[in-house]
């Protein structure tokens, strides 16, 4: 007498749904990413041009990265922009957050108003903010002369350069508003109640209570802001690389991006082994950085799942 | 991101194709065969104009045999390289004849000697000029379209009012160049609202170098010549002018409020008074502001002689294009005198519908030219706009390129960000040339290893 066939447990069959369920990313990963990414691994060591086959030229690619003063150019204005743009974005949103969170019914309008710019096209917001950005006749410059303050020279000073491009990011933030505001909203009430009641003045319960409460949201965005900022392209590329007459006319040192450096050499100067690793390069700085991040998260970032 | 992974994804999409045989893994041979047949698509062109659909449309009279897809719209270097990497080009594209050089020497474009051979292409009808950016190393690359220019353009009205007439400027005498933007500049309340001259670099760097006896690049395409002391003095002379009037920060911010398109062009707005610039605005300037003061003079080497830098595009047939001989018979077609006399009589008659005037047509081929201008171009009536006319045409054969390069692309960012870092930074630019030179060399010896 044949065994009873046992039945696949609760666990194990949720487990099958999953990865069903998980199919199309997963062979949407192995297709689209870890497979070129194998590939460009492989080209990082070759020299080649897209057309002729590749030439395997060992590490000279990586060597050629060291001697190239651009490389270490591009990638210090793109860690500049970062360092400057993740917590400028970050504080400016949860501020503008917080006063969303006491809104109220008109909560719904606002969201959607800081959102709207999340909406623009990235190429058509680099073109806006070389208007607005213009020394002369642009609105910022013009707001400063409000108050008596001589606009600097936002897109040809060297030394001003980065602050346009992050003052242009910062057009972008509602992503990052809304999910501060959701993750506001889902802070418990009886916790500020109980703060109070034990005397806890605003400050506090905003240092003591919302942050811990949010810093899961407040992490989340650091990671992604960060990716986010350490890839930025198109709206830079826009600004001061987008067609022949701009490239031509802006000081490239201050305004290459890590990316589009990576892009020129692909593309334009047609050095596809090069740009391969120039992208793992890349890929390593950013898994660095996210590795260090995820390890100090665990200072200060609270997750209601986890025992206290 | 996104670029990260295309350059990853069109990785693994061409290697997966070199797998199969490598791209392109027809034959290499370039385009020749009389007039060809089959279907064939282009690349970069678009049909804005009835000089483009005139053109068009008299290769479909003349070959009905040859089908022809036009997929409008600007060059993209992604889109190209992607074609020809993925073995599925299309058999013509065209592109701005300065990146020859480049895709040349890397094979993504095929030699047209054979087709020019075979379909007896006349190449002495072409530009000297525009010929020298299509060849490289002996062979041709590309046949030549349109060729572009650049004349001196002056506001009489503002020199009227500096007490100068258009004689006194003259862009040979450096040395006094300083004094005549002094006069003609104005700055009002701290603000430049007014360009005395404009030197147009780091663009026109080529022609001012030129006018001082030097060449960026040598004509073999393949040495650098930035550090030249006559290149180092034509850019003193342009960061000095600029300098003059308040240095890059502010004359770039009001340069860039210009509209060269429109009615309310700095010519009709009186904020700029003497400026090198591309041919095309005369026409702009014919229809939108035909009440100018306009006057147009030759660039003058500082001997006085008329110099031009030219430039254009070009057709180029991709490696591993279906129809060679075909998209070759088109470029063939496009660019022959009798084409270019139909397309420019087609836009002499809209124009004479407009009641605007027809202010010619200039290609890169001197017979259609000639044609052109002594059968369908008349004098407006205007004097101004009919001397301009006739400036242009005047330094036609005065015209100078920058020589195919197979780092072509490397070479004029090595150029271009030399004079970007001396206007954002200071100084007498000869240490950025300097720089400029070096990294000019490193992508040329590289190219030619």
């Amino acid at each position: 007498m044949a065994a009873p066939r046992r039945r696949p447990t609760l666990a194990r069959r949720e487990a099958r749904w999953g990865v069903l369920f998980l199919a199309p990313w997963l062979v949407g990963f192995l297709v689209f990413y870890a497979g070129p990414m194998v590939a460009s691994l492989w080209l990082s060591f070759t020299d080649y041009d897209i057309v002729n086959p590749p030439r395997f030229v060992g590490l000279d690619n990586y060597r050629q990265m060291l001697a190239d003063p651009m490389v270490a150019r591009s990638l210090r204005n793109t860690v500049y922009y970062t360092v400057l743009h993740v917590p400028l974005t970050m504080a400016i949103s949860l501020g503008l957050a917080l006063l969303l969170n006491r809104v109220g019914r008109l909560s719904g309008f606002f969201r959607t108003v800081f959102y709207l710019p999340v909406m623009t096209p990235a190429v058509a917001v680099g073109i806006l903010f070389l208007l607005l950005l213009n020394t002369q006749d642009g609105l910022v410059n013009g707001f400063l002369g409000w108050f008596g303050i001589d606009g600097p020279s936002w897109t040809t000073d060297p030394a001003w350069v980065m602050p346009g491009i992050v003052l242009m990011s910062l057009w972008s933030l509602g992503s990052t508003v809304v999910i501060y505001l959701a993750a506001l909203q889902n802070v418990p009430r009886e916790l500020h109640e109980a703060a109070t009641v034990d005397g806890a003045g605003s400050w506090q319960r905003f240092r003591s209570v919302t942050l811990p409460m949010i810093s899961g949201a407040l992490f989340f965005t650091l990671i992604v802001n960060t990716i986010a900022a350490l890839q930025m392209f198109t709206e830079v590329y826009t600004m001061f690389f987008g067609n022949q007459s701009t490239q031509q006319r802006f000081d490239a040192d201050a305004s290459t991006f890590y990316v589009i450096y990576l892009f020129q050499q692909a593309f334009q100067f047609l050095h596809m082994g090069f740009a391969s690793a120039l992208a793992w390069l890349l890929f390593l700085v950013i898994l660095v950085i996210t590795v260090v991040q995820l390890r100090l998260s665990k200072r200060w970032v609270y997750y209601e799942s986890e025992e206290s | 991101m996104a670029r990260v992974r295309s350059v990853a994804v069109l990785a693994a999409v061409t290697l997966a194709v070199a797998g199969c045989g490598g791209v392109g893994g027809n034959d290499d041979s370039g385009g020749g065969g009389a007039a060809g047949k089959g279907a064939i698509s282009t690349l970069g062109f678009s049909l804005p104009d009835e000089i483009a659909t005139t053109r068009v449309e008299t290769f479909k009279k003349a070959h009905p045999d040859i089908p022809v897809t036009i997929t409008e719209g600007a060059f993209d270097e992604q889109q190209f390289l992607s074609a020809v990497a993925s073995g599925n080009p299309p058999d013509l594209v065209y592109l701005n004849r300065k990146l020859i050089g480049t895709y040349a020497k890397q094979g993504s474009i095929l030699p047209l000697d054979d087709c020019v051979a075979k379909q007896g292409i006349d190449m002495a009808q072409y530009r000297p000029a525009a010929k020298d950016e299509v060849t490289l190393d002996g062979k041709v690359y590309g046949i030549p379209e349109f060729y572009s220019v650049r004349v001196v353009y002056m506001n009489e009205a503002i020199l009227r009012e500096a007490g100068l007439t258009p004689d006194d400027v003259d862009l040979s005498d450096w040395a006094g160049l300083a004094a005549l933007n002094a006069k003609l500049a104005k700055v009002e309340g701290g603000k430049l609202t007014r360009i005395g001259i404009d030197p147009k670099i780091p663009e026109f760097l080529p022609m001012w170098a030129k006018a001082n006896g030097a060449d960026l690049l040598a004509a073999d395409g393949r040495t650098a010549n930035l550090a030249d002391p006559k290149v180092a003095e034509a850019l003193r002379t342009g960061l000095s002018l600029i300098e003059d009037q308040g240095g890059w920060g502010a004359f770039k911010a009001f340069r860039d409020t210009f509209d060269f398109f429109g009615a309310q062009s700095p010519l009709a707005k009186n904020q700029i008074a003497v400026w090198p610039m591309e041919d095309w605005f005369l026409n702009v300037a014919g229809r939108e502001t035909p009440d100018a003061e306009l006057v147009v003079r030759p660039f003058v080497d500082r001997a006085g002689q008329p110099l031009t830098f030219a430039s254009g595009s070009a057709w180029v047939v991709p490696k591993g294009a279906k129809n060679p001989d075909a998209a070759c018979t088109f470029a063939k077609t496009m660019t022959a005198t009798d084409t270019w006399y139909a397309a420019a009589k087609a836009r002499a008659d809209k124009r004479a519908a407009d009641r605007t005037p027809f202010t010619g047509l200039y290609t890169g081929n001197v017979e259609a030219d000639k044609r052109i201008f002594a059968e369908l171009y008349r004098p407006s009536g205007n004097k101004r706009f009919d001397d301009a006319v006739a400036t242009i045409l005047s330094v036609q054969d005065k015209g100078f390129s920058l020589p195919a390069s197979p780092a072509g692309a490397e070479f004029d960012k090595a150029w271009y960000d030399a004079v970007n870092r001396a206007l954002s930074g200071g100084g007498d630019g000869s240490a950025d040339l300097a720089r400029g030179q070096r990294e000019a060399s490193a992508a040329l010896n590289r190219a030619a290893g």
